[in-house]
């Protein structure tokens, strides 16, 4: 603003001081209009965001009831909880990132620590960034044609598989950029106390980048919690109580799938109270996948 | 070979069968990632081909979706996909754009974190939330106030109109492409604010020290030079909007029909595998119709996603 004052006392006549006035007010008032409407722009994403969580909190706080968790989904009108939901969940998301999160590992290292510019690294590289987006219902559709159908039905395999393949790309994202992240010197060192370069990645390296690695591996989590789509084709969904891996198994996206969009009052309710524990579930992990990171700086 | 390095060790002293396992074990563990993503292409396309044979490309151009008939399309879908991801990245974008300019330029510095923070938990948030959320909140919203607004406002100007018009569902495309944009925003706001941060602060110094204002250094200084980066986010966003599923399923209505009108209903190609896959047998034509679709969002989405990936590629590279 002092610039404009100045140039409104310049020598030059009244004509170019006003000119130069007006000007300056004109910028003043652009620049005002711009980070008036940046705010509102932050402000529409925050508020969207805070009426999520409210609505989840509104319509889902109330049904979250003990049986929620100690019974298993029933007929309509009859109760019931969302136990064998919330069970096959967790083992689809424990399975299908205990699968997917070394394979990952062993991209990142691969690209951060052996591929250097050859045409095999940037490819890969390419092909997990593109992995990192691509449609995850596509993802579902490819294990239900290598998978489920040849192998005789959906299964609880089949949905560990499916979101496997979505981990993947995630931990190596994660892990290349961390093992990046390590100074050479540290590398060198291990390298002059005579480690081959495999303990030097393992024990120096890993262990370094271990909060980042870390990091990779809540977010993956917390992404393939709340995947519906790959399961639609691959683990189905079961409303029985089952823990079989070779049969339908249940989860929590895929009852509330079910359940939402059902004309029954009792199922729409247990699905807001699933969306409410499936969305601060996912939401936990990452604010923790934060921490965590924010713990190495 | 480990007897070597031991009577050796000065000679090749990195040098043991470790290595060469692990240096093999990480490379295949790469290779995998590539036959993957063929593998993906590959399915798709074999699980597809009956359909591709049998209607050939008039598959692409036909809108008939008739399990009666046994006859298929993908005209709809393809163009419901397309125009929904198209509208979200219009909405969205100059959201993304306010925030990320807010978060890099405007914000006080100890505001940034937990803002940033909240615009990706946005991010984070399911897609299936997004859809239940969009169709017990945004529908009726829609349905009772939005569209009958915009129906007797500009329903009846001769050109625009025709947007308009319809009954006031409450779901449709435009619903659909609001959903989506919530979704994609907080993708494309993460990419400009990180884009917006590569700016050397010197060139910005020097605009602010001629005199420039907060919002002529962004137009001026910033997205001059990250323009190509910036491209590269909302193609990403672009990419997300083409093969979300969930969400969609839930608003869109589920018609297969081409409608002018932006609260028409219509479907799009995840919404539509994702409806018609339980009532697809094993082996059957619509089946197979469903999964050359699928091969369609994949061609689609991975050309979308590739040029993301090369546009945000040069400016690390520079």
């Amino acid at each position: 603003m002092s610039a404009f004052l100045a140039a409104g006392r310049m020598p030059g006549g009244a004509r170019d001081s006003r000119v130069a006035g007006q000007l300056s007010r004109r910028r003043g008032r652009y620049n005002l209009i711009a980070k008036i409407l940046c705010i509102l722009a932050t402000l529409v994403g925050l508020i969207f965001l805070a009426a999520i969580l409210g609505t989840l909190f509104w319509l889902g706080f109330g049904g979250l009831h003990l049986s929620v968790f100690s019974q298993v989904t029933k007929p309509p009108g009859s109760g019931g909880g969302l136990l064998n939901a919330i069970i096959g969940s967790l083992i689809q998301t424990v399975i299908g990132t205990a699968i997917g999160t070394p394979i990952g590992l062993m991209v990142g290292t691969y690209l951060a620590e052996y591929a250097h510019g050859s045409m095999l690294g940037n490819a890969v590289r390419f092909v997990s960034d593109v992995l990192l987006s691509a449609p995850s219902i596509l993802i579902g559709l490819f294990v239900y044609q290598i998978f489920v159908a040849p192998f005789g039905g959906f299964s609880g395999w089949a949905g560990c598989i499916a979101l496997a393949v979505i981990v993947i790309p995630i931990v190596v994202r994660t892990t290349e950029d961390m093992l990046q992240l390590i100074p050479t010197a540290l590398r060198e060192a291990a390298v002059a106390l005579g480690a081959p370069k495999w303990k030097s990645i393992v024990f120096i390296c890993y262990r370094a980048a271990l909060n980042g690695i870390a990091t990779g591996v809540l977010l993956a989590i917390a992404r393939v919690a709340g995947e519906t789509a790959p399961l639609l084709f691959t683990s189905l969904g079961n409303l029985n109580w089952s823990v079989d891996m070779s049969q339908p198994m249940s989860s929590l996206p895929v009852t509330i799938y079910q359940y939402a969009g059902s004309p029954f009052d009792d199922w729409v309710q247990l699905a807001w109270v699933g969306a409410l524990l499936i969305t601060f579930g996912v939401l936990a992990l990452n604010i923790l996948a934060r921490l965590v990171l924010r713990t190495r700086n | 070979m480990s007897q070597t390095a031991v009577v050796h060790p000065q000679r090749r002293p990195s040098f043991s069968p470790g290595d060469a396992i692990f240096a093999g074990a990480v490379r295949i563990a790469g290779i995998l990632v590539l036959v993957i993503l063929s593998a993906i292409i590959i399915s798709l396309f074999v699980g597809g081909l009956p359909a591709f044979r049998a209607f050939g490309a008039g598959f692409l151009t036909d809108t008939d979706w008739d399990p009666v008939k046994q006859i298929f399309g993908a005209a709809v879908p393809i163009y419901g996909t397309l125009i929904t991801a198209v509208l979200a990245i219009v909405l969205a974008v100059p959201l993304a754009f306010g925030t990320a300019f807010y978060l890099t330029e405007l914000a006080p510095n100890w505001f940034r974190r937990p803002i940033g923070t909240a615009v990706e938990l946005l991010a984070a948030v399911p897609s299936i939330i997004y859809g239940m959320w969009g169709f017990f909140v945004i529908v009726p919203i829609m349905g009772n106030y939005v569209q009958p607004f915009f129906i007797d406002t500009l329903g009846d100007i001769p050109v625009i109109g025709a947007l308009f018009q319809g009954p006031p569902f409450g779901t449709g495309i435009l619903t659909s492409a609001l959903i989506l944009a919530i979704m994609i925003l907080p993708f494309i706001a993460a990419t400009m604010r990180d884009v917006f941060l590569t700016v050397p602060p010197v060139f910005k110094e020097a605009a602010y020290g001629v005199g420039c204002t907060t919002w002529e250094v962004m137009r001026s200084i910033v997205l001059p030079y990250t323009r190509v980066s910036v491209v590269g986010g909302i193609m990403l966003g672009l990419g997300r909007a083409l093969g979300e599923t969930m969400a969609v399923t839930f608003v869109i209505g589920n018609t297969n029909r081409i409608s002018t009108s932006l609260f028409g209903p219509g479907n799009t190609i995840a919404s539509i595998v994702a409806l018609e896959f339980p009532e697809s047998p094993a082996g059957s034509l619509k089946l197979s119709s469903l999964l050359a679709l699928g091969f369609l969002l994949f061609v689609i989405s991975f050309i979308v996603l590739a040029i993301s990936r090369l546009l945000l590629r040069t400016k690390v590279k520079s």
